[in-house]
């Protein structure tokens, strides 16, 4: 069990730069998701903390020792990989006993520990088996085995889930989220699947191109996201980012958007210029008496729920209604934007304007 | 379901199939039958025209192949008395007497040396490189892989003069290293281009799995990529024994005494009378033979070498 610290932790491939500068803190104990499109350095970052790559600068700690220049197999930590690895010539038994064996540790002790992993994985019926012909989900258990079996540190996970079936992904997320609350070991998890980290993880870090766009926990990065980009990324739909011109004094209370005037959190900062105004799709409501208007452009049903799509002076507004809401295609409603929830953002660096609402939470890398 | 369907073929479909599989099957064995033959016949019904098809098998092949032999006097023949042993036998229908054994067996012996010693080298060499090419920054690697290819770009007995001139000079000439390495040299560029074809395949988190697992790279390599490669490196050494096995010309020009292999010297066989086929095909059939044995034992790896990358397992 281990704190982990990232800091001013960067990595560059030749002319190219995969991560810039990223310094978060993972609790210990914690399920710490790392997020972000491809491309945006998250992987590379979990290689890292492993030793798999070595920064071009920065630190790591793990366990509040340096490590960031170690090599793996001297930093007590386990990794799950996407395609999960298996060793293919060899069975299920020897695969989770490898680690063990490469430390020296006695037979009897080996046997003695693969069949404590394999009854809390479940898996003590396939333990002889070649892992060329187990399911998916069988061999992410195995996968996880091999890493549990040595009581590291840490758990790196990346994208354990990506190369299973979707039906298998709800039951293996609910299997490690469990194994996890039950173990108590900090992991860190690399995915590109917003619901899957916010479904898991106790704190999250969005990251993009090489950048910590904001960490925390995943209620509070949904409701106050500290960047544009994590706006949109988050949420499905993501969040409605309405641009306009105009400014704001520091302590206003409202924004005049093209002549419509919307309640605002408490602002603590002004601005002026080009400004996204962001309100999450169930944050707007249907009220004929409302100046902000927009014309229905199609609704789709979800079954608890609907999503209407209104035309705007702002371009497209996702809104979230009961799906006993009738909503005609073609008519023109007043929307009621929810003054507590709203976000304000300066356009030009994507960055949240602090406010009563999201000063705590605003976590930079 | 998929948008295609395949049609199960016809009987009269199959039997066509059939028939031209087994046409060339004929085609191709039918040489190879011949020259099986041919090692069982007496001179005369070797060179019979129209050719014999049907025959008495005899071990006159065999036994001029493995045996020097000279022609004797009839008094010396009565002297001798009866021969003491079947191959005796045969020898003494034609006059003549077996004054020892011939070279074929060391020729032979040196086939294997050679054929067997460079085929482990390059392979050896060639996982170590391709191994490097694959996993590593090299600079200039591109250019590198290039090169060695460009090593096969024009045939090998294009350099025979320089090899010629440099083998002298080094004392290599006639020598069972210096056919070695030379087939080796030629070995090599095949063996890293296929190998790493399947290294690459191999995907790199099986090592970076046993990196975290606590093994040191070397380890990793031995334990996870070699057992992962076997596939490539049985293939590997068959498409290289069966080069150096085979090669005549650098073999004809670079030995001629210790260091000879079969090929050039089965010709020499043939005798100054130019009859004696049956000895010459007799050398052929059992040469055949080790890279026969190499291949079927390996065949499984072959098989699975030569579709690699079209079948995931």
């Amino acid at each position: 069990m281990a704190q982990i610290v990232i800091k001013n932790l960067r990595k560059e491939f030749g002319a190219f730069t995969a991560v810039q500068g990223s310094s978060f803190t993972i609790e210990d104990g914690e399920f710490f998701m790392l997020l972000g499109p491809s491309g945006c350095g998250k992987t590379t970052t979990l290689r890292m903390i492993a030793g798999l790559e070595l920064p071009t600068s920065g630190e790591v700690y793990i366990g509040g020792e340096e490590v960031g220049q170690k090599r793996a197999s001297q930093r007590n930590i386990a990794f799950v990989f996407q395609m999960f690895a298996l060793y293919p010539h060899m069975n299920v038994r020897r695969n989770i006993a490898y680690p063990l064996v490469s430390q020296g540790m006695r037979r009897a002790d080996v046997a003695r520990k693969v069949a404590e992993v394999a009854r809390i994985l479940g898996i003590e019926d396939i333990l002889h088996r070649p892992v060329g012909g187990l399911s998916g989900g069988d061999r992410q258990r195995v996968a996880l085995g091999r890493a549990i079996v040595r009581d590291p540190a840490c758990f790196l996970m990346d994208e354990p889930l990506g190369a299973l079936d979707a039906e298998f992904r709800e039951r293996m997320a609910e299997e490690l989220r469990a194994l996890h609350d039950r173990m108590g070991t900090t992991t860190v998890y690399v995915t590109h699947d917003q619901l899957e980290a916010m479904q898991m993880g106790d704190k999250i870090v969005v990251m993009n191109h090489g950048v910590v766009e904001q960490f925390g926990r995943p209620q509070e990065l949904y409701d106050w996201p500290a960047t544009t980009f994590v706006a949109d990324f988050l949420g499905s739909p993501p969040m409605n980012l309405l641009r306009f011109s105009g400014s704001v004094a520091p302590d206003a209370t409202e924004v005049r958007v093209n002549g419509a005037t919307i309640g605002m959190p408490a602002l603590r900062e002004g601005a002026g210029g080009e400004l996204v105004l962001g309100v999450r799709p169930e944050h707007v409501h249907l009220n004929d008496a409302s100046a902000y208007r927009g014309c229905v452009l199609a609704a789709e049903y979800l079954g608890t729920s609907q999503i209407a799509t209104f035309d705007t002076a702002h371009g497209h507004v996702r809104v979230r209604l009961p799906a006993s809401t009738r909503v005609a295609v073609g008519s023109v409603t007043g929307l009621d934007l929810d003054a507590r929830t709203l976000s304000l953002f300066r356009a030009a660096d994507g960055r949240a304007l602090v406010s009563e609402g999201n000063e705590g939470v605003l976590c930079h890398g | 379901m998929s948008g295609y369907s395949i049609s199960e073929p016809s009987a009269r479909q199959k039997w066509i199939a059939g028939a031209l599989v087994v046409g060339y099957a004929i085609l191709t064995v039918l040489p190879l039958i011949w020259i099986i033959a041919t090692g069982f016949k007496t001179p005369n019904d070797a060179i019979a025209y129209p050719p014999k098809v049907i025959f008495h098998p005899t071990l006159e092949g065999y036994v001029n192949l493995f045996t020097s032999r000279a022609r004797a006097t009839p008094d010396m023949l009565e002297k001798l008395g009866p021969p003491t042993t079947w191959y005796d036998t045969i020898v003494r229908q034609y006059d003549m007497i077996i004054t020892g054994p011939s070279r074929y067996g060391q020729r032979f012996l040196n086939s294997v040396i050679i054929g067997f010693g460079s085929t482990f080298l390059s392979v050896f060499l060639g996982t170590i490189a391709a191994y490097a090419f694959s996993r590593f920054k090299v600079p200039l690697k591109d250019d590198l892989m290039f090169f060695i290819l460009s090593t096969r770009m024009m045939p090998p007995i294009a350099v025979a003069i320089p090899i010629f001139l440099m083998y002298r000079a080094l004392g290599l000439n006639d020598t069972q290293l210096g056919m070695i390495l030379l087939y080796t040299a030629v070995n090599l560029s095949l063996s890293v281009w296929l190998l790493k074809g399947f290294i690459d395949e191999i995907p790199v988190e099986y090592e970076e799995a046993a990196l975290i697992d606590g093994y040191t790279r070397f380890q990793a390599f031995w334990k996870v990529v070699l057992p992962q490669a076997a596939t490539g490196i049985a293939s590997t050494s068959i498409f290289c024994l069966i080069f150096a096995w085979n090669e005549y010309a650098f073999a004809t020009l670079l030995t001629s005494g210790t260091a000879q292999t079969a090929p050039p010297f089965i010709p020499t066989i043939i005798g100054v009378a130019g009859k004696d086929w049956p000895a010459v095909a007799a050398g052929a059939t059992l040469f055949l033979i080790p890279v026969m044995v190499f291949t079927i034992l390996l065949r499984k790896h072959l098989l699975r070498g030569i579709t690699f990358g079209a079948v995931r397992k």
